[in-house]
């Protein structure tokens, strides 16, 4: 599951685990202090209740302590979002269509594949396009998505690193096929893209 | 309305004979205990269905390929479950039935403002199930576009969209008209010496509600209106093919649909905050606190809803503050949480059936909550968005929110209703079947979407089977319980010990007026001295 086949896909399962290490934390507190309540002020142990209206520090405090977690939640996953949405200059272009319910990519030359073959070690900016309805073009490996809307051209930025085959699904149901919307992204090294792409 | 000095020899509202006969001097009824009960009715019975397309669902899952159904049904009964369960189950849920029953008889009055138009909100509730219903059997098709109704899909298949989005469109009314009703209630026919701060919290989490529906409800209605205009007349609003846009529908259909969740779960959190003290013996923990999160939620809620477009392609910055507000929202929620927990501090507990339901569903809850900041963090939301961990998301939210808490006000206010009393070790049977199910299936489910196993999809990857089996089988103990649930419900209903006025010692009006209660609720309007949770029998804090 955390395969990092790519520094952002590393990255996005480091914020994933300080999330889910926060939450299962507090999850822990809530459920140990109900049980142990409900346990130690049982009716036959506490037969009469104390009545307490409120406090106000400890809902200053419970107020403030969660604003500061999730503000460095909302920090880390906009920051590691926004490398993902800068295009550098030497970036290959692919052009990816959606169609019900295939994906072809399409390369400078012309070329076109229904597999997405792509070198290894260069950012790829994917242009995402489709010709019917929406599509969502995901590669779970990469921890990276981006629809492809009608009349739209998103796009994506993604870098190779580790040379080998990686699942495509589609992300946004679109019909009676959607769940067999499913191609490859296969990363060779590049001089075997090269040859690949001459072919 | 008659005199109330009339109405000194009681009369059960089950058992009262007004013009009508038969069935109906249920559908003609303007008693708002009637009309909760039928709407609760309703949506029992809508929510057996949906969890019959739900088992189909998962029995279709059990493995990969086809299992019991082909792609195109498949699709079609994940459309439905949806829409059964949104718009007929969670949305008119707790308010329409409970908050019908309870409402006025919290606030001490006789009925609501308008019941009238409370009679009428339900016909439309029922002309737009049935018309939900209708979509299935008449030609084209069941719909097939999940209950998202995205668009181009929508416009372009043949499946009976326009009925169901029609059906949709006159539940809509049914909920502004309630939410009107309701607020108007609140202010208009509180008892006297009942000022905002002594509502039981029910009533707020209904009156913050009520406010989303009537603002947000129509945002839906108009946009549901184009779609219909859209599919008859293709005039190019939404058709990126005649220079529409599509993602104008997507911002349109969540800016209703995330205020929405809210209409859905903040009744379920005053349920809670009523139940909580009634078991415990002791005045709620941050009165205010809770009250006036339940309006920060309403509010905050509505500056939040293109969290769930993080992936179409909208602007990097709007995606950015889109994240920022999500965050913000979940501190009010959080804020509910803890004084619930505080609440139980130097109570004195007794954990009745009730009481467990609200200890399951702070456990979900929470898990719900605390996996919506996955969500809600840019990065990880990309990664997760359209996948199982959304479904599990929302599910634990919804189901293990607002439908639990939708069970345990049914199992707090049945004494009261029917004046019955249910077998409450078998209901506690029941429960852990459902809490056991429920993690299996939902859990699971986090797992598998974070491998990246979509949603709305009939076929998967062998590597998602382990997955998927143990989700299936999660499922089958989850309904196992329900079918308990409700059969021992059933089963009190026609012979169950007969209730006593006030089986939980609750300190709220309803408690103090017979079970089940007279046509008009109260012989003599009471007037209020103190605040909703107060149990003389408690010692003062120092």
């Amino acid at each position: 599951m955390f395969s990092g086949a790519t520094r952002h896909a590393a990255e996005v399962d480091g914020i994933m685990f300080f999330i889910v290490l926060s939450s299962a934390i507090l999850l822990v507190l809530i459920t140990i202090a109900m049980i142990y309540f409900t346990i130690r002020y049982n009716k036959k142990r506490n037969p009469v209740a104390t009545n307490i209206e409120g406090n106000t520090i400890l809902e200053v405090v419970w107020i403030a302590i969660p604003t500061i977690l999730v503000l460095f939640m909302f920090y880390y996953g906009y920051v590691s979002f926004a490398d993902t949405r800068s295009i550098p200059k030497d970036a290959m272009n692919v052009k990816v269509l959606g169609k019900m319910w295939v994906w072809s990519f399409t390369y400078a030359n012309g070329k076109t594949s229904d597999t997405l073959y792509l070198p290894s070690g260069k950012a790829i900016k994917l242009d995402l396009l489709t010709s019917d309805v929406n599509h969502g073009f995901f590669v779970p490996a990469f921890r990276i998505k981006e629809d492809c809307i009608s009349g739209k051209q998103n796009y994506m930025v993604i870098y190779p690193d580790k040379t080998g085959e990686y699942d495509i699904f589609c992300s946004e149901y679109c019909g009676m096929n959607h769940s067999s919307m499913y191609t490859k992204m296969k990363v060779v090294s590049e001089s075997e893209f090269n040859s690949w792409l001459k072919k | 309305m008659t005199n109330p000095e009339t109405h000194s020899n009681y009369v059960s509202y089950l058992d009262y004979q007004g013009k009508h006969k038969g069935i109906w001097a249920w559908l003609m009824s303007t008693d708002h205990k009637r009309i909760g009960l039928m709407y609760l009715s309703g949506i029992i019975l809508f929510f057996l269905a949906g969890m019959t397309l739900g088992f189909l669902m998962r029995t279709e899952m059990l493995t990969h390929g086809k299992t019991i159904m082909d792609a195109q049904t498949y699709n079609a009964i994940f459309t439905l479950h949806g829409v059964i369960m949104i718009f007929l189950v969670i949305i008119p849920g707790i308010p329409a039935a409970f908050g019908n029953f309870f409402l006025p008889i919290q606030i001490g009055a006789k009925d609501v403002s308008f019941p009238r138009l409370n009679l009428f909100s339900f016909w439309l509730y029922m002309i737009g199930g049935i018309l939900a219903l209708s979509s299935l059997f008449l030609k084209g098709g069941p719909i097939d576009t999940g209950w998202t109704f995205y668009v181009p899909y929508s416009l372009r298949t043949n499946s009976n969209v326009s009925i169901a989005l029609l059906a949709a469109f006159i539940l809509g009314f049914s909920s502004i008209l309630t939410g009107l009703n309701f607020v108007t209630t609140i202010h208009r026919l509180r008892a006297p010496g009942m000022g905002f701060f002594k509502m039981p919290l029910f009533i707020w989490a209904l009156y913050s509600t009520a406010w989303i529906q009537i603002i947000a409800t129509p945002v839906i209605g108009i946009t549901i209106v184009l779609v219909i205009i859209e599919r008859l007349l293709s005039i190019g609003i939404f058709d990126p093919a005649l220079g529409g846009d599509p993602i104008l529908f997507q911002h349109l259909f969540w800016i209703y649909s995330h205020p929405a969740v809210y209409i859905m779960i903040l009744p379920a959190m005053g349920v809670v905050s009523e139940i909580i003290p009634t078991f415990t013996k002791r005045d709620i923990f941050g009165y205010k606190a809770i009250a006036f999160s339940s309006l920060a939620i309403a509010f905050i809620g509505y500056f939040v809803w293109a969290h769930h477009m993080f992936s179409s392609g909208m602007s990097d910055l709007s995606r950015m503050i889109f994240s920022l507000f999500t965050f913000l929202v979940a501190i009010p929620s959080g804020v509910k949480v803890f004084n619930w927990v505080a609440t139980m501090y130097k109570g004195s507990i007794e954990p009745k059936v009730p009481f467990l339901f609200v200890m399951m569903f702070i456990f979900l809850f929470s898990i719900g909550g605390l996996t919506g900041l996955v969500l809600g963090s840019l990065s990880t939301n990309i990664h997760v968005h359209g996948t199982y961990f959304v479904v599990a998301h929302f599910h634990y939210v919804m189901f293990g929110g607002t439908v639990m808490i939708m069970f345990a006000a049914l199992h707090y206010w049945f004494p009261k209703m029917f004046g019955k009393m249910y077998d409450e070790k078998r209901a506690k049977i029941a429960i852990a079947f459902i809490f056991v199910g429920f993690n299996m299936l939902y859990f699971t489910m986090f797992i598998l979407g974070y491998m990246g196993m979509p949603r709305r999809y009939w076929d998967f990857l062998p590597e998602f089977q382990l997955g998927q089996t143990i989700a299936t089988i999660g499922s089958y103990i989850m309904i196992t319980g329900f079918l308990i649930l409700i059969h021992n419900l059933a089963k009190a209903l026609f012979k169950g010990k007969k209730a006593e006025q006030n089986p939980w010692g609750g300190s709220t009006l309803e408690w103090t007026i017979p079970s089940p209660p007279p046509i008009e609720n109260f012989e003599e309007i009471p007037v209020i001295t103190h605040g909703p949770y107060y149990f003389p029998s408690a010692k003062e804090a120092k």
